[in-house]
């Protein structure tokens, strides 16, 4: 390990509103499911972590909130970066994360293994990030449900093969499961679990 | 030890911008996300003292603080009029501690805060609605206990709030709530949609705006997003119904919109005007008149645009 991997780059420079302007972005994809949303904000992001990602858990994880993250990810400056900026605990199970970050390519973990709350507090279940090749490109989903007047096709590229199926799976256990959060780069499109997943091609 | 505090650079301000502090915004929009993504599902939430007593709309404040931001309009309504004691104070909040920019006119505000009414104009994309919300719990009156409401709401449980609407039926021949009338969303969840009419009850089905929902003192959010379901209850034989008025609003004529009762004298006079004050304002200067207009004008009540 050289000097310069122990850094830990900068996080907001101005944390109320570009916390604030991010927040909006979040809460607008997963109001309008499917829709890609900008969230750049200038921030010094680790190795590992989408712009995206970076800034979304700068605005909504702290002390309170459990992240999950890759072992390679985690034992790397990424994982240097979120405890230090946000105060986060990282843990190692992903049952007990309020905020997950996965590789969207990658076949593990399955979305199954995070926690999907209970059904007295589905609010308690997991955030994930999949952090994909691009939000466009792939192959082609039909979705609908709350925040999608009639249907809505995303085309999301660089998931593993089951991805969409496992995201089916998430959106019969509603009102639990988990909400998803697709990143590439500095945009973010919002897949909560109250989306239907119409059309797989 | 108490410490005193002196502000001495008065161009900074003693509090964060919105009032709350980061932490606390942090820990309300993590539960605006759950809520959004749950519709009509009640996320518990730490609800903080606010600078006005709960009751006075300190769960709509808390989520509009969370949200709002230097690019927003704001625009505050209490039963339904810009210009009341509740209304006004909350926007000057807002304008003191988030140096906001407001403005009477639906169609120009970009977060809606609101108490107990939504407004006449339709509401638009990329509006957001907060409500402020005293008992965020539709079962409460049914069922005391918190532990059995939740799991009322966990298993669906929602037998005992359809034997209420059929006792009210058996007793009077129609059911008589007439505001708060409880909703099912996304098919799911059954939600006090706050003490609007149920005249208002149709604008949430569908509506393309986003709608908060806070209460501040029973610490609760839940959230409606864009384009989805809000059916209010009833049955296949006593379908849902809206308030109607005899007369059209005794100022702007309109006779679409939910009209607010007003004693005008000791003789028993009365006149009937829309609650919605901006609404009745902008069809006045559109040139629309009703029947009183020129009494309420020549008494100094309003303005008659149409006069010369």
């Amino acid at each position: 390990m050289t000097p310069n991997d122990t850094l830990i780059g900068a996080g907001f420079a101005d944390p109320v509103f570009q916390s604030q302007g991010a927040f909006r972005a979040l809460l607008a994809a997963l109001s309008e499911p499917g829709l890609a949303y900008d969230i750049s904000v200038s921030v010094e992001t680790p190795v590992g972590l989408e712009p995206a990602t970076a800034v979304a858990l700068l605005t909504l994880a702290d002390y309170e909130t459990p992240i999950w993250l890759p072992a390679a990810l985690r034992d790397g400056p990424a994982g240097a970066w979120l405890r230090f900026h946000c105060g986060a605990t990282l843990v190692e199970y992903p049952a007990r994360a309020a905020f997950a970050v996965i590789d969207g390519a990658g076949t593990e973990p399955k979305l199954a293994a995070f926690n999907a709350g209970d059904d007295q507090f589905p609010d308690r279940s997991t955030t994930v990030l999949v952090q994909c090749a691009g939000l466009e490109g792939g192959a082609t989903v039909t979705l609908e449900g709350p925040g999608i007047p009639g249907q809505r096709a995303v085309a999301p590229a660089g998931l593993r093969p089951e991805f969409w199926a496992e995201v089916e799976d998430n959106a019969a256990l509603y009102p639990l499961g988990v909400d998803l959060l697709l990143v590439h780069g500095a945009q973010v499109l919002g897949l909560p679990r109250s989306t239907q997943i119409v059309e797989a091609r | 030890m108490t410490v005193h505090q002196s502000i001495t650079d008065e161009t900074r301000p003693a509090y964060n911008y919105a009032y709350l502090d980061e932490q606390t915004k942090r820990m309300i929009r993590r539960a605006l996300l759950k809520a959004v993504a749950i519709p009509g599902y009640q996320v518990p939430f730490g609800s903080r003292e606010m600078p006005l007593a709960r009751g006075w709309g300190t769960g709509g404040i808390q989520v509009t603080a969370a949200i709002i931001g230097p690019d927003d309009t704001l625009k505050v309504i209490d039963q339904g009029a810009d210009d009341t004691t509740n209304a006004v104070s909350i926007r000057r909040f807002f304008e003191r501690t988030a140096d906001a920019r407001t403005t009477e006119a639906t169609d120009e505000a970009t977060i809606i805060q609101t108490r107990h009414r939504i407004p006449e104009a339709p509401l638009k994309a990329g509006q957001i609605m907060v409500y402020q919300v005293p008992q965020p719990e539709p079962l409460r009156k049914l069922e005391p206990r918190e532990a059995e409401t939740r799991k009322m709401h966990a298993w669906a449980e929602y037998g005992l709030m359809q034997v209420k609407l059929y006792e009210n039926i058996a007793r009077f021949g129609e059911v008589t709530t007439t505001y708060d009338y409880p909703v099912m969303v996304n098919g799911r969840y059954v939600m006090a949609p706050s003490p609007i009419p149920k005249f208002d009850n149709p604008k949430m089905q569908m509506s393309p705006a986003l709608q908060l929902f806070g209460a501040g003192r029973e610490k609760r959010i839940y959230a409606v997003p864009p384009h989805t379901s809000v059916r209010s209850l009833d049955f296949d034989d006593h379908p849902f119904r809206i308030q109607s008025w005899e007369q059209p609003c005794a100022l702007c004529g309109a006779a679409d919109s939910y009209l607010d009762e007003v004693v005008i004298d000791d003789q028993g006079g009365r006149m009937f005007v829309c609650s919605d004050s901006h609404h009745c304002e902008t069809r006045r200067a559109d040139g629309h008149r009703g029947a009183m207009l020129a009494d309420a004008s020549a008494l100094h009540l309003v303005e008659d645009e149409a006069k010369p």
